[in-house]
């Protein structure tokens, strides 16, 4: 099983490389963008785990190193 | 006083310290490595500058959780000081030791300059040796400078006095100005600033030598 994890700056943390990225964008006449975030997208190969116990798994990884909480969210697809 | 300087793969100022605490300042001071179970008889722990695990993922979120960490959590939970300087206080942080974390400049510049700072306390085992509301100049060196807390956390910060450090011209965007805090026992200091290298007259301040000489009294 792999399990792709994004982690993404919460609602209100400032973002200046989302805002650059913006910029950059509108520099290439993509005027239509209102905004960017920039987050981390993460591929775990949990082969021979079950579903369940990779949840969990996943939520330890993700509060303990994966995501700082401070910041960042995360959210995940099992395939 | 015995110093221990912690030497993390990637760190780049642990020999600025330990120049400084042995030459000038003319203590004990030994290297720790990262992988060290203990911290052996060292009586203050400093983390240093650097890139440790080459700031992946996040800056200091590997190196908060080496073997060493787990030392110094120990350490410090008896009342031990710890100092983190610029990727110190970014580990500090990452190891929930202090509170809040450091992201990216508000400019996305790496920055490295003499800094402005006022002295907001001189009441902690770090600051005694400056007079409160000194405006002392240390250089700054990095790229995730920008202290960031949410607004109940900076609340917190403010009443319980762990602002130690703020810019006087802020240059990263950091929340309050803020440059360098303890925490709520004082006994942990993280600042971005480099102490270590305003520690002579010939590399242009001396500022920063007050806060070795406030730790060795301490």
């Amino acid at each position: 099983m792999k399990a792709k994890i994004y982690v993404t700056l919460k609602k209100g943390v400032h973002d200046p490389q989302g805002e650059a990225v913006l910029g950059t964008l509108k520099h290439l006449g993509f005027k239509d963008v209102k905004g960017v975030r920039v987050g981390k997208y993460i591929e775990l190969n949990l082969d021979g785990v079950p579903a369940d116990k990779a949840r969990h798994r996943i939520d330890a990884m993700c509060a303990k190193l994966l995501a700082n909480p401070v910041i960042e969210s995360y959210s995940y697809e099992l395939d | 006083m015995k110093f221990g300087v912690v030497q993390f793969p990637g760190s780049n100022c642990d020999q600025d310290c330990l120049y400084v605490l042995r030459k000038v300042l003319k203590r004990d001071a030994r290297l720790l490595w990262h992988a060290a179970g203990d911290l052996g008889d060292v009586d203050c722990v400093i983390l240093p500058g650097g890139f440790s695990y080459g700031d992946y993922l996040r800056t200091g979120a590997m190196a908060a959780h080496s073997p060493v960490m787990r030392a110094v959590s120990t350490f410090a939970d008896r009342g031990g000081p710890v100092l983190g300087i610029c990727n110190g206080f970014q580990i500090l942080c990452e190891a929930g030791l202090l509170p809040g974390t450091l992201i990216r400049n508000k400019n996305l510049q790496f920055i490295c300059e003499p800094c402005a700072l006022r002295v907001e306390r001189n009441d902690t085992r770090f600051t005694s040796q400056y007079r409160p509301g000194e405006t002392v100049s240390i250089p700054i060196a990095h790229q995730d400078g920008h202290y960031y807390i949410d607004e109940a956390g900076l609340e917190r910060l403010e009443k319980n006095r762990q602002i130690v450090f703020r810019y006087t011209s802020n240059p990263n965007g950091s929340v309050a100005d803020i440059a360098g805090i303890v925490n709520e026992k004082g006994n942990i200091l993280g600042m971005m600033p480099h102490p270590e290298r305003a520690s002579e007259k010939i590399l242009g301040s001396e500022d920063g030598l007050k806060l070795w000489m406030s730790l060795n009294g301490s």
